[in-house]
């Protein structure tokens, strides 16, 4: 017993000189970093994300930080510009067909894969194909639901026939869920070892800890910037803010306004940019208490979208309509109420039937973004002063999605996801066949016309007074009400050179950036 | 018995609370999976075999060494917990070893003159620090490291003890001082309490009276008498960190068990959870086991018996 005590007295003091020394250490090395300017060829990016990637094969790939990572290792067939509009990727922007319904698509010369082999026509019907089959589970394959048939007639060509105009159909192959693997690799060891054409390749992986790839010095678009890229996993905000300071960490994104500003300092800088996702009330029109439009109208009366913005966003974010697609957007100003209007609402609420109001259950989510239960609880106060009562129910996450898909539930507080397409945004919520329809709880004849009207037509000058007209209705019947589109906050060191700025807060281009 | 009970505790819970891997994996983006694509994915993930039959299966490949694979990482729970165990068991030590020197000291400073200033000092103090959440401690604690020298070794990745020792001191560091403040209060209390317990007993008048001198007579018949629920108090307090060091891990991002069963919460991947709860229980009632042996250590008496 008593070799035992001291043997505990000497590895006390021993633990006591290692922390002493270490800490020293730190201290050195923090004197050391000097101020050099030019790129470093070998660098090392370290980019922070909060979670590990749930999906590693790009068409299931659903969560934020499996986007990220995968849009590093593959490429899809069509790229986006920063503001989210199809421009040419690994092929150029397809010819279309005069009936709308045949798309020729060509590759680019010398394209190839991180394991050297050729990127080519076959690679890209295979890959489709993958997608459209049910046995892959792809949450991209309603972007393939109009397709007839895909060809390779040469190694560079693909030719992809419609069954139908489908003018949303370019704008569906531009992300990660539709990025071109190699067809001679199993996708089962794609999940363990990703195999793509993007900017980097996948080197290594530790569950929770990080993910390392290195750079692809043949990627067809350029020389990725940084010799490798890690992406580390710290899943607490403050935790990132203090790694982002003591430039531990390069790269991070924030939702969060008062996160973002305090990661802000002499050595970091952040950028702001829009999302195309929006926050919005979901009201289902099929639900007894919000039957009347009258009844959803005078809601969207009585509420202030800015207020919604400055109390529970903190500022941040900008009055919206439904449409957020670049080229679309809709004017967040056209709308019966565009600015909180309580006689109005009070008007509504008398030709409904219930001049003193109602009672509204709203179901929102906690954890699925941060300000989803404030915003219920600031709409809450702001219905309140029509005499709307508004039950809050703040659902864990998996309960709410759980309702969400069976449509249980009468109003809802969402953030559903953007896209350069508007299409693609609503014919899934607003159209009889959509597939969220009972979700939406809003259908009409006329929207279902003006819909397929907007699909069959591919030049944008010609879609644009439909998708304003699509919009107008969804408003004025207020479908739903629409509050406001997201900022979100790029915070970088200032060793970080290149950092495009991206719609969504999109990292496609990180292989542009360089560290110095 | 008790592991069995805990196994099916955790498969029930786990299966109750509302959503599965598919609403976890896909978000509200499952609304656009096609009934044929469902059923794949039940497949895949064996949701769509009977509950009974989905827990003997995996506690059949409990038995025979196999815990279990994560869908998300592809990796054997086994290899994983192999990965994070080692290092919440390091985090608990060093956290036991920083309550215990901030605690016993304390308890025997407030047992020494009780009632008087410095023991209602060292009472208020863990008071305060049983108060504080250790999520806020770690928030003020870093955020004042890093602005004032900029020193937040957390965030460099994580190395284990073998692969950067001066490296991973530090990054135990913050941590396992969070936690050795939030458990240095309960054993401040207890050696406090055992300590005025074992003095107002006989044998310690008996041996005053004899002449043993003040500083023996502290340690080695005082001090060593009242340790003994000082190691109770010390094992349940390591048993807890074992599992419940989560948010500590968490926010310095210490790749350990606690964030292995969130992660697997947040995915829902049922394997992991059962197996990795399965796993800290089976740790819990090691370390009582342990708390006995050292009972006979501290106490000739237990010995007898």
């Amino acid at each position: 017993m008593s070799t035992q005590r001291r043997h505990g007295q000497r590895t006390h003091a021993t633990v006591a000189t290692a922390l002493a020394a270490s800490l020293l250490a730190a201290g050195l090395a923090g004197c050391g970093s000097g101020g050099e300017d030019s790129a470093d060829a070998n660098g090392t990016l370290v980019f922070g994300i909060s979670a590990d990637p749930a999906q590693m094969v790009p068409w299931t790939a659903t969560s934020t930080q499996s986007i990220q990572v995968l849009s590093q290792i593959y490429s899809p067939l069509i790229n986006t510009d920063a503001d989210g509009v199809p421009e040419a990727g690994l092929a150029d922007l397809p010819e279309i067909s005069e009936d709308g319904k045949t798309y020729t698509f060509t590759i680019q010369d010398g394209v190839t894969f991180g394991d050297g082999s050729d990127l080519d026509s076959a690679d890209v019907k295979y890959t489709y194909e993958k997608i459209i089959d049910p046995a892959s589970s792809a949450s991209s394959a309603s972007y393939f639901a109009s397709v007839a048939g895909i060809e390779a007639p040469d190694p560079q060509t693909v030719v992809v026939t419609l069954k139908q105009p489908d003018a949303s159909f370019v704008s569906g192959l531009t992300g990660v869920n539709t990025a071109i693997v190699p067809s001679d690799v199993d996708p089962k060891s794609l999940e363990s070892k990703p195999v793509g054409s993007g900017p980097y390749q996948f080197k290594s992986r530790t569950p929770n800890e990080s993910i390392t790839l290195t750079r692809n010095a043949d990627y067809f678009a350029g020389e990725p910037g940084a010799a490798t890229v890690e992406f580390r996993i710290i899943p607490d905000e403050q935790s990132m803010v203090s790694s982002l300071k003591t430039g531990s960490v390069d790269v991070a994104i924030f939702d969060n306004p008062v996160t973002a500003k305090t990661a802000t300092s002499a050595e970091t800088t952040s950028m702001t940019v829009d999302s195309l996702s929006y926050h919005v009330l979901q009201l289902r029109a099929t639900s007894p208490t919000l039957s009347d439009p009258n009844a959803r109208l005078a809601i969207q009366c009585a509420v202030s979208r800015q207020d919604v913005i400055d109390s529970a966003a903190l500022g941040s974010g900008k009055p919206s309509g439904p449409i957020t697609s670049p080229e679309y957007r809709s004017d967040p100003e056209a709308q019966p109420c565009p600015e909180q209007d309580l006689d109005k609402a009070k008007d509504y609420l008398a030709k409904a039937g219930k001049p003193n109001g109602f009672t509204l259950k709203l179901m929102t989510s906690q954890g699925l973004y941060s300000t989803a239960v404030d915003e219920a609880q600031n709409l809450q106060a702001q219905l309140g002063k029509v005499g709307i009562k508004v039950d809050v129910e703040a659902l864990d996450s998996n309960a709410y999605v759980e309702r969400w898909l069976a449509a249980d539930f009468d109003a809802a507080i969402a953030m559903n996801g953007g896209s350069s397409d508007p299409n693609t945004m609503y014919s899934r919520y607003f159209t009889k066949a959509g597939s969220f329809n009972k979700v939406a709880g809003y259908s009409s004849p006329e929207l279902d016309k003006l819909f397929a009207e907007g699909i069959a037509t591919t030049d944008t000058a010609a879609r644009k007074p439909i998708y304003a007209e699509i919009s107008q209705q969804l408003v004025d019947q207020a479908a739903w009400v629409w509050l406001f589109t997201p900022e979100m906050y790029v915070v970088s060191n200032k060793r970080v050179e290149g950092l495009e700025e991206r719609a969504d807060a999109s990292i496609a281009t990180l292989w542009k950036a360089s560290v110095s | 018995m008790t592991l069995i009970g805990v196994s099916i505790l955790t498969f029930v819970l786990l299966r109750v609370v509302p959503g599965d891997q598919i609403t976890a994996a896909y978000g509200t983006a499952a609304g656009d999976l096609s009934p044929e694509q469902l059923q794949a994915l039940e497949a895949y993930y064996g949701l769509n075999e009977p509950l009974l039959s989905q827990y003997l299966g995996w506690l059949g490949g409990v038995l025979t060494g196999n815990l279990g694979v994560s869908a998300t990482s592809h990796l054997s729970v086994l290899s994983m917990t192999a990965q994070s165990l080692p290092n919440t068991i390091e985090l608990a030590v060093l956290a036991i070893g920083i309550g215990l020197v901030l605690g016993v000291p304390g308890g025997m400073l407030a047992a020494s003159r009780p009632g008087r200033a410095r023991d209602q000092i060292s009472q208020l103090t863990s008071l305060v620090a049983l108060s504080v959440p250790s999520f806020l401690l770690a928030a003020a604690v870093s955020s004042w490291l890093v602005n004032t020298i900029g020193w937040y070794p957390n965030g460099e990745g994580y190395r284990t003890l073998g692969e950067d020792p001066l490296l991973n001191l530090q990054q135990m560091l913050l941590p396992a001082l969070v936690l050795g403040i939030s458990i240095a209060p309960p054993i401040l209390q207890t050696t406090r309490a055992a300590i005025l317990a074992v003095r107002s007993e006989d044998f310690i008048r008996t041996a005053r009276a004899k002449g043993v001198p003040a500083r023996r007579l502290q340690v080695r018949h005082i001090l060593r008498n009242a340790l003994i629920p000082v190691v109770t108090m010390s094992g349940l307090q390591f048993g807890f960190l074992l599992g419940g060091a989560l948010v500590v891990e968490q926010i310095f991002a210490i790749p350990g068990i606690g964030r292995q069963v969130l992660l697997g919460l947040e995915q829902k991947e049922y394997a992991v959870v059962q197996s990795t709860v399965l796993v800290i229980a089976v740790m819990f009632v090691l370390v009582n086991l342990l708390t006995d042996v050292i009972y006979r250590l501290v106490d000739p008496r237990v010995r007898v018996q």
